[in-house]
């Protein structure tokens, strides 16, 4: 039992590990998903006629289809403003003493852990009609009616941005803590100034973060289905509410897997193509 | 003259960048402490600031018994599904940690790929399958639901641990006679234990907070509660549950803080 011969690599346990795991995923997660594929290729509820029905129902739907790109530039717009607000963050998190880096650590950790309809509903406070805002801009007399701010693009964006944040800010603390501080310093006592340093230096070493948070990001906010629907209300209708919609109550299950499955490639793609333009923004990084 | 300009420059660069990144704080911060201030209100409506302050709103928070019942429900998945996850995902990572065959990264991105697709997509396609072999929906499958898209943060915060860990050490121990097992409880187990329990947190938080799986997964009889906060929200603004955040808020504050003493969550999650 003690003899364990010094040949054998100790370091690295058997695959046999993850058999049970593999097992649990192949026939709850893989299973369910080829299920919904197949279901996705039937014409009618009962699944008895093979076809691209559904598929064609979703994409000569001029409806479906503004669902679709509604989603899809929601996701670009809270990406963007994301960026624009925790570019910064992660770039004060490097000018600060450990003490105040632990304080910032913390609020941006903080909303990733805080339920997700807690959050939202506290978006509700601050721009429902009696909200901060409002009352805000009423008392000082810039306003007499309060302004609609719930249930509108602007409100959603803005609560899907705070929601997602620490998705965007923690990997761009990571990607700024790797880059040499001298590299700053020598571009600016060269004569660049500091904001020809940020865009030609700062900003290029940091784009395998950018694209990490962007990718977390924009799969996030897509997929946000508490907050789209609380913020955004009845009249604005994206892609998870319109899925759950045809599942629950319509219980179109066909209809309602080809949204999945437009939906998961959608997301897919988005995946990928952050995915490739990190792969190739390492080299340029690492150059 | 060229210097003054300089300083100028830099300074309206760190001057811009200091007020958004501030600003990008207090936007992270305010609704929390908004909710804070609200829950105290001793008015009926969400108006900010309270016409009046008082504790009726916990009052009311105590006796309502649908929303105890509901985070009662909650909290008995999440343990099940953090245990699960445990289970599965500490000795999954043991095996694709230090393998660098493309089964072990093929397996990763499987076991990591709950977090990127739509969780709603897969809750749905999760009863659809159940229906199907005639599992009728139960707090079972929540947990089985929720495990699969929890389990993922328990093997990220597992690999980085046994990442960090010193291969040497594991040589002596063998040396020196230890079988792999001994090596593994005395050894292993000590030094990834933090990196365990800051997986298996994470992933009981977004148990306790999951709506996409649960709300095709749980049956008429288990009511979970973000969902039943959910339809509160939907059907009217009720201060009852700006107690009851406040509460999940303090509870989330408290978690956290002992969890940065445990494991060094902060390290853990920007490394």
């Amino acid at each position: 039992m003690g003899a364990a011969p010094a040949s054998r690599d100790v370091t690295s346990y058997g695959m046999g590990l993850a058999a049970p795991l593999a097992l649990f995923f192949l026939v709850f997660f893989v299973a369910p998903l080829l299920q919904l594929l197949w279901l996705s290729l039937h014409n009618d509820t009962a699944a008895l006629h093979w076809g691209l029905g559904q598929y064609l129902h979703f994409l000569t739907d001029p409806f479906s289809l503004s669902v679709l790109g509604s989603t899809l530039l929601l996701g670009a717009e809270v990406t963007a403003v994301c960026l624009v607000l925790g570019f910064p963050i992660a770039w004060l998190y490097q000018r600060v003493g450990p003490r105040l880096q632990t304080i910032i650590i913390l609020i941006v950790l903080l909303p990733l852990l805080t339920s997700v309809v807690v959050r939202t509903f506290a978006w509700i406070v601050i721009l429902g009609r009696q909200g901060i805002i409002n009352a805000t801009l009423q008392s000082l007399g810039i306003i007499d009616t309060p302004l609609k701010l719930l249930y509108t693009q602007f409100g959603v964006v803005i609560a899907l941005a705070q929601v997602q944040m620490p998705l965007m800010t923690l990997p761009l603390i990571t990607a700024l803590g790797r880059i040499d501080p001298n590299l700053d310093d020598a571009s600016c006592s060269l004569g660049a100034g500091s904001w020809r340093s940020f865009f030609k230096i700062t900003l290029p070493l940091s784009l395998p973060g950018v694209i990490a948070g962007c990718t977390l990001t924009y799969a996030a906010a897509i997929t946000a289905f508490i907050t789209q629907s609380l913020i955004g209300g009845g009249q604005m209708l994206f892609m998870p509410m319109y899925l759950y919609q045809q599942a629950s109550t319509l219980q179109n299950w066909p209809f309602a897997s080809a949204i999945s499955i437009i939906f998961l490639l959608a997301v897919l793609a988005v995946v990928s193509v952050f995915t490739t333009l990190g792969r190739m923004s390492r080299g340029y990084g690492g150059a | 003259m060229s210097g003054r300009k300089r300083t100028l420059e830099a300074i309206s660069f760190e001057f811009v960048m200091t007020v958004i990144a501030i600003i990008a704080l207090i936007i992270i911060i305010a609704p929390s402490l908004v909710v804070l201030i609200v829950s105290f209100t001793s008015g009926f409506s969400l108006r900010f600031p309270p016409p009046g302050y008082s504790l009726r709103w916990y009052a009311e928070l105590w006796d309502a018994w649908q929303l105890h019942f509901a985070a009662k429900n909650s909290l008995i998945v999440a343990l099940w599904a953090t245990g699960l996850s445990v289970v599965l995902g500490v000795a999954a990572a043991l095996a694709i940690s230090r393998s660098r065959t493309l089964s072990a990264r093929l397996l990763d991105s499987l076991f990591m790929s709950p977090l990127v697709l739509p969780a709603l997509a897969f809750g749905l396609a999760a009863l659809m399958l159940f229906s199907l072999v005639g599992l009728p929906v139960s707090p079972l499958t929540l947990v089985i639901g929720h495990t699969v898209v929890c389990v993922p943060y328990v093997i990220r915060n597992t690999v980085a641990a046994l990442a960090q860990l010193e291969p040497t050490l594991l040589e002596s121990s063998a040396v020196l006679g230890a079988s792999r097992l001994y090596t593994f409880r005395r050894i292993v187990l000590p030094l990834i234990r933090p990196g365990i329990i800051a997986g298996a947190f994470i992933a009981f938080m977004s148990s306790f907070d999951n709506v996409p799986v649960s709300l095709f997964l749980r049956d008429a009889a288990t009511d979970m509660l973000p969902i039943r906060m959910w339809q509160d929200l939907e059907g009217k603004l009720d201060v009852t549950i700006a107690a009851l955040s406040s509460v999940l808020i303090i509870a989330t504050v408290v978690l956290v803080a002992v969890m940065e003493r445990v494991t060094g969550l902060s390290r853990r999650l920007t490394n």
